[in-house]
């Protein structure tokens, strides 16, 4: 079980039609990869974000599947075009059926 | 667009053929405000070993230097934000907070960069971590945190972020004299199989490579820092363990004088730096 999580996004309060903007999101999550053994020998069970999506204004954005791989506090970076105002809806989905969420309303200036 | 598309893979592709160099003259501005000192005249008692001190930040790559630009980056910003929590969170027997007795953790800028310090009543140098201690101990009632433990670095890292941008200064005469020496002579003094002293990597031989390693100049104006290499917040006192331990030698304990009379002496080589941490190393 992960404790602590806790998502964080970053995304312009407005931008003009059509702008291509930067997204930046980061979770902190352990992101236990379900390989490692404890002192006594023991695996430690595999512990993941293992989707993340972004969706505009009920349109998706981008839809990922996260390895055990990935490393501790993920962070991702992407660009996405706004075409109107709306709200930016970030969702991560946690192996153990946990669903973190965030969204951000963004202006057209 | 073709084209475009072309010449941004071939830019792409240089990228990564070539190693990341340190950008040795970069700036550091925080956020796009706060503006760091990394690079300044070395402090008196420097004189004839160094005439220009550098934080740890000019070694590393632009990635990692970039990381550190932005606090959304920073993935050590993640503990600062843990240890403000900690700092407003009910402990203890006596059900107080930090909170009870400091106007909040912006009301202590001036500790981070005037640790380690003398402390009058219990007549020995004190470190934060130990001046912590002394706090959930004394006054809240609570459990004393372990040395260096994840909790400890998240307070740590709190009241480091609220210092960026001013210049460490600790004191290094009146009682707390003979400990900086103490430190000094640590610093100075050969350790291990490999027999190799701070002075030697730190001092004579910062900007070298040391295998894949790019040398600094061992400041720990920027603690504690985020390390790529286990995700976490590290202290300064587990930096030493792990250099002493790089030399083969029998490493001291986090918390222990021998580490605390190196923290005073190291941190005061570093004096005019500006407090960085939370940082970003690799």
């Amino acid at each position: 079980m992960a404790s602590g999580v806790k998502p964080r996004v970053k995304v312009p309060k407005s931008a003009s039609a059509g702008e291509v903007i930067t997204i930046k999101t980061l979770i902190s999550h352990p992101m236990e990869s379900g390989q490692r053994k404890d002192s006594d020998g023991n695996v430690i069970p595999r512990s993941i974000i293992n989707r993340f999506t972004c969706e505009f204004n009920g349109e998706s954005v981008i839809d990922v599947t996260l390895e055990p791989s990935i490393s501790t506090n993920p962070y991702i970076e992407f660009d996405a075009t706004v075409p109107e105002a709306g709200t930016f809806k970030f969702t991560w989905y946690d192996d153990d059926g946990s669903v973190y969420e965030d969204s951000k309303e963004i202006a057209i200036a | 667009m073709k084209i475009n598309k072309m010449l941004s893979t071939a830019a792409a592709l240089t990228a990564l053929a070539l190693p990341a160099f340190a950008d040795e003259d970069a700036e550091l501005v925080i956020n796009g405000e706060i503006e760091i000192v990394t690079k300044t005249a070395a402090p008196a008692h420097l004189d004839g070993h160094l005439s220009e001190i550098m934080s740890g930040w000019r070694f590393r790559s632009d990635d990692t230097q970039a990381m550190e630009m932005d606090d959304f980056d920073n993935p050590g910003m993640l503990g600062a934000e843990a240890g403000f929590e900690q700092f407003e969170t009910v402990m203890g027997s006596e059900g107080k907070s930090c909170m009870d007795c400091h106007d909040g953790a912006e009301s202590l800028a001036n500790v981070r960069p005037t640790y380690p310090k003398w402390n009058e009543d219990k007549e020995q140098v004190y470190t934060i971590q130990m001046q912590i201690n002394d706090c959930l101990t004394e006054q809240m009632g609570a459990e004393p945190e372990k040395y260096d433990s994840n909790a400890m670095l998240n307070f740590e890292a709190a009241l480091a972020s609220v210092s960026r941008g001013m210049p460490v200064n600790v004191a290094i005469d009146g009682p707390a004299q003979s400990i900086w020496e103490q430190g000094k002579e640590m610093y100075y003094t050969r350790y291990g199989q490999l027999d190799l002293s701070c002075a030697n990597c730190h001092e004579q031989n910062y900007g070298n490579m040391i295998r894949a390693d790019h040398l600094s100049q061992g400041q720990i104006n920027a603690f504690p820092a985020y390390r790529l290499k286990n995700a976490k917040l590290n202290g300064a006192h587990g930096r030493f363990k792990g250099c002493i331990r790089d030399t083969r030698a029998e490493t001291f304990a986090a918390g222990s004088p021998e580490f605390v009379a190196l923290e005073l002496y190291v941190a005061s080589r570093g004096n005019g730096l500006s407090v960085e941490g939370p940082s970003v190393r690799n």
